[in-house]
């Protein structure tokens, strides 16, 4: 892989990351006060038990982002600590640090949300590429629209129906949770099987309605490559129709496709955000939501922060599978 | 055999002509009988169902769907079937709103990015593409929460709005950078016409079907954004929109205690208005693209 | 097994001035008809059309676009696709009508007898496939050995033979140049020594000295494999230097058929002498420039000779009549009722 192609890529993924903090950055303070001192003050003004707690928050607040300080400095504090991913510390659960609380739910969003979305991806395509292949079986015609409307449904929608009849009428799977009450997470195989079990309706709702979207635009693509000649010189080769639909057809446009992954992705990630907090699921979807429910900014910086970091890697990873799967990229563009 | 009046007669032929291209577009049809039903349930629907019925304790709490409350009652006494009626014109308002901004300032981006191309393209293009890779629904959880508040169906389309600009400004400026090479449009620069002379007045009536797609999309993108933030609990607290009551049905646990009728029916309205949407832009891109028709 | 495999280096006869006179018959192609079903009503594409090649022979088939050159192409291997449909006729490969074949009998005697150039031949090779592998694919699927030596060498003798370097079996089809790329498609489609070659306009998209080229690389491995190939374009240029014999195609009906010398010296056809009058003077080559008036809708083709409206010598016959492709010169047979006349005469 020329190392011009991997640079530019990581300037893309840089540049993200850049944007990401700098928005997170300057939003709050478009508003003219600092969100984060305002609801301090709010719970000091409250008072109550926790007032020496908020004096403290306050304190190391204001020393840690040098308030008194000009904007471009503070700019450069904060892309500091960005890059440190120091986002201080949690205003209601202080004094525990918000990088600690991200760093606990994150593996739980990465896990389900990398498997659902493959799987996703991976049926999707091939009932996409089925459907618009004139020798698929009839059954598969008869699934297009089912399907379909299932997608017109956002994931964290047809979680709450799956909810309703798959844990709550029929009692198949757990109403929500990451792992059964009481159990502490660990790396045992019984509590991964029952991880697992836990994480199958969430990720069943994601899987079911991204198919439909990743099987519509595979159609579109199939379409396209269908009319290709070197489909008709392989049917002129006298190829067997598989090796025709999976090494020509197929093969050419999932390129596409890969690269509408790559830029799908953050709409995913928002779909499944919510789909944990349908799930009571122990990820950043559900830190977001508590953080939002208390006003918690720190967290909810950090978090926007972090997702954002994650999907430009993602993208990053896909990018560089890319020349992988198609040898003209490389040479192209260099 | 008595001969209709020519002006009848006209009539007959328009209404025939608009019956054809439905019949064409069985896609586009489906999806203008879709929305218009919801338009009608939001239109009609006021002239039976009293406005109190979206108060907080207008009717007893938690009712199962009876004859007195069609679709029965929420934990905080207000009616399902009102909150319907009056809370499905607000969800569409607020994606109205947003996918008109997002597709203005879509076309601006997207029609210098296209025409102009140089560094103004690697700008739009280059600032499209980040902010479709970010997820947009944490962006406007950031700016949502900062600007906590009383928030209204307005504002919730403005917060929605700043990231409904990045789909139109891709698929404008691609169409505009296939059509910039036509001869009328070369013919248009040779006869000294400026460059907003051609844009206004040569690609923006030949990309209208382009134009009203992404319109569709950017609104169906819009409303799906609001209803996320809603489901978040960060949208109007006040107004009955379909996204606030899935929150509040959230909320109060609704699953959890088997009140299906306060998740299901606002579940309902969005699934069919996002078909509905969906079919439309699907069928109009048959329109813009002749090609895809076939393969239908 | 020694059928198959190419033997290099190994000289052949020259070839007779005329080899295909008397050579027998390998494809025999009577009364073709395809149809297209577009919303609007049946087009019939190809209508009626019936040829012969024989083995060795460099067979031409020229028409404008619309004529139905490519349709006959797909339809010989079996490939029209819905809405087309092939409506009727035979096509007799050493004998045996390949047209009632059921899809996997025709399947095995693609590339392996009857092999397609395509037209747009720039794009039809796999860009994410190695050329070697796309020469593997074919032999698998034929049932030919494919994991040996040997293989490999067949590879390296066949790229050797249409003129390419070894190192390209590796190579992906955008490290080729154009005519690089056209060289490994005629390698991948003799690569099974197969009896017949059609070319779809196998020169399209190169400049005119690649074009040349391949078409000489072309009849060189066309002679030393003894297949017949049927040449379909709309180049009379083209055609004049590197076919036997030419077929003149006019609304999906063939409406001449001579030695190629002869069509030049004395079309017969109305059409044809159009045609060969539209050509640039010098030298009688180059592109067909067209000929007053349009081709007919071949939704609704005109009643009698379909070339009537076109046609400056036009009667009443004509307009009435379907005038048959008969022989009305040694070797040359026409569809015209100009030649009923003369035979009236005579």
């Amino acid at each position: 892989m020329p190392l011009g192609y991997l640079l530019r890529r990581l300037a893309v993924f840089l540049l993200i990351v850049w944007v990401a903090a700098t928005v997170n950055f300057f939003i709050p303070r478009l508003s003219g006060a600092d969100p984060v001192r305002e609801r301090l003050l709010q719970m000091a003004a409250v008072g109550g038990t926790g007032t020496g707690t908020v004096e403290e928050v306050i304190k190391s607040y204001q020393a840690k982002f040098g308030l008194d300080k000009p904007l471009w400095q503070q700019y450069l504090f904060y892309l500091w600590d960005m890059a440190r991913f120091d986002f201080g510390v949690s205003i209601t659960r202080f004094p525990n640090s918000v990088s600690g609380m991200i760093l606990d739910a994150l593996p739980w969003t990465l896990v389900l949300v990398t498997i659902a979305t493959l799987m996703a991806f991976a049926i999707g395509s091939l009932f996409g590429a089925l459907v618009a292949w004139p020798r698929a079986p009839r059954f598969i015609h008869a699934l297009a629209p089912p399907l379909l409307t299932l997608s017109a449904i956002p994931y964290y929608l047809l979680g709450l129906i799956l909810v309703y009849f798959l844990a709550f009428t029929w009692r198949l799977f757990p109403l929500g949770g990451g792992y059964k009450v009481g159990s502490e997470p660990s790396w045992s195989w019984s509590f991964i099987q029952d991880a697992a079990y836990h994480s199958i309706l969430p990720a069943l709702s994601i899987i079911l309605s991204g198919i439909g979207f990743w099987a519509l635009s595979m159609r579109g693509m199939m379409i396209t490559t269908q009319g290709e000649d070197y489909v008709t010189f392989a049917e002129a080769k006298g190829l067997r129709p598989r090796r025709i639909f999976l090494r020509y057809a197929l093969r050419n446009a999932i390129l596409p496709q890969t690269t509408a992954l790559a830029l799908a992705l953050g709409h995913v990630v928002s779909g499944a955000v919510l789909v944990e907090i349908v799930f009571g699921y122990p990820g950043v979807g559900n830190l977001l939501y508590q953080a939002i429910r208390t006003f918690d900014y720190p967290i909810i910086y950090g978090v926007t922060f972090m997702v954002i970091v994650a999907i430009g890697l993602a993208t990053l990873i896909l990018d560089l599978l890319l020349p992988v799967l198609d040898p003209r990229i490389t040479y192209q563009r260099s | 055999m008595i001969a209709m009046p020519a002006r009848l007669e006209r009539t007959q032929d328009r209404m025939g002509q608009v019956l054809r291209g439905l019949r064409t577009y069985p896609m586009l049809t489906a999806g203008l009988l879709l929305l218009l039903l919801v338009l009608l349930i939001s239109l009609i629907g006021p002239l039976f169902v009293p406005r109190e019925g979206v108060q907080v304790g207008s009717a007893p709490p938690d009712q199962r769907p009876s004859r007195e409350y069609l679709l029965g009652t929420d934990t905080v006494g207000r009616q399902i079937l009102a909150i319907i009626i009056y809370g499905t014109p607000l969800t569409l308002q607020i994606g109205l709103i947003a996918g008109a901004i997002g597709l203005g300032v879509g076309m601006v981006f997207g029609f210098v990015a296209g025409y102009y191309g140089g560094a103004l393209d690697h700008l739009f293009r280059g600032a499209a593409d980040v902010f479709l890779t970010v997820p947009g629904l944490l962006i406007l959880v950031v700016i949502a929460t900062t600007f906590k508040g009383a928030v209204s169906v307005m504002t919730q389309a403005l917060v929605v709005s700043a990231l409904a600009w990045m789909y139109p400004t891709r698929t404008i400026r691609s169409q505009v950078l296939s059509m910039r090479e036509r001869g009328y449009v070369q013919l248009a620069k040779l006869s000294g016409m400026s460059g907003p002379e051609i844009i206004v007045r040569e690609l923006m009536p030949n990309l209208l079907p382009y134009l009203a797609a992404s319109f569709v999309s950017a609104v169906s993108a819009a409303i799906l954004a609001s209803i996320g933030l809603e489901a978040l609990g960060l949208g109007p607290q006040n107004e009955p929109t379909l996204g606030m009551t899935i929150y509040w049905s959230l909320y109060y646990t609704s699953v959890l205690r088997n009140l299906w009728w306060w998740w299901a029916p606002p579940i309902v309205m969005i699934v069919i208005i996002f078909v509905g949407l969906f079919l439309i832009s699907a069928g109009l891109d048959q329109v813009a693209n002749p090609r895809l028709r076939r393969a239908a | 097994m020694s059928d198959t495999s190419l033997r290099m280096g190994q000289t052949r006869p020259e070839p007779a001035a005329r080899p295909w006179e008397g050579a027998e018959i390998v494809l025999g192609v009577r009364d073709l008809r395809v149809s297209y079903y577009t919303p609007r009503g049946p087009v019939r594409a190809v209508n009626g059309v019936s040829f012969t090649l024989r083995r060795g022979e460099a067979f031409g088939l020229v028409g404008e676009s619309g004529s139905g050159k490519s349709t006959i192409a797909l339809s010989l291997l079996q490939l029209i696709k819905p809405p087309g449909r092939i409506e009727g006729g035979q096509a007799l490969l050493d004998g045996k009508d390949i047209l009632s074949l059921s899809e996997e009998e025709m399947r095995r005697l693609r590339l392996a007898e009857i092999a397609l150039i395509t037209q747009g031949a720039m794009n039809s090779l796999n860009p994410v496939m190695r050329i070697r592998d796309q020469i593997i694919d074919a032999w698998r699927d034929h049932g030919e050995p494919v994991n040996c030596r040997e293989a490999e060498d067949r590879i390296r003798d066949l790229l050797r033979w249409v003129g390419l370097r070894p190192e390209v079996a590796r190579m992906y089809p955008h490290e080729l140049s154009g005519g690089m790329k056209q060289r490994a498609v005629i390698a991948i489609a003799i690569s099974m020594r197969p009896k017949v070659i059609i070319a779809d306009e196998p020169t399209s998209a190169l400049d005119v000295v690649v074009q040349r080229q391949i078409m000489q690389t072309l009849r060189r491995i066309q002679r030393e494999l003894g297949a017949a190939v049927i040449l379909i374009g709309h180049d009379m240029g083209l055609m004049a230097q590197f076919v036997d014999r030419l077929g003149v195609m006019y609304a999906g009906k063939v409406v001449e058929v001579s030695p190629v010398r002869d069509i030049f010296k004395d079309p017969l056809h109305p059409y044809t002498q159009l045609l060969i009058a539209s050509l640039p003077s010098l030298a009688r080559k180059g592109q067909l420039q067209g000929i007053p008036g349009l081709p007919p809708s071949l939704l609704s083709p005109p009643p009698g000779c379909p070339f009537h409206p076109r046609c400056p010598f036009v009667m009443d016959r004509c307009r009435v009549a379907v005038p048959l492709l008969e022989l009305k010169r040694p070797n040359r047979l026409v569809a015209c009722h100009l030649y009923e006349r003369d035979e009236e005469q005579a």
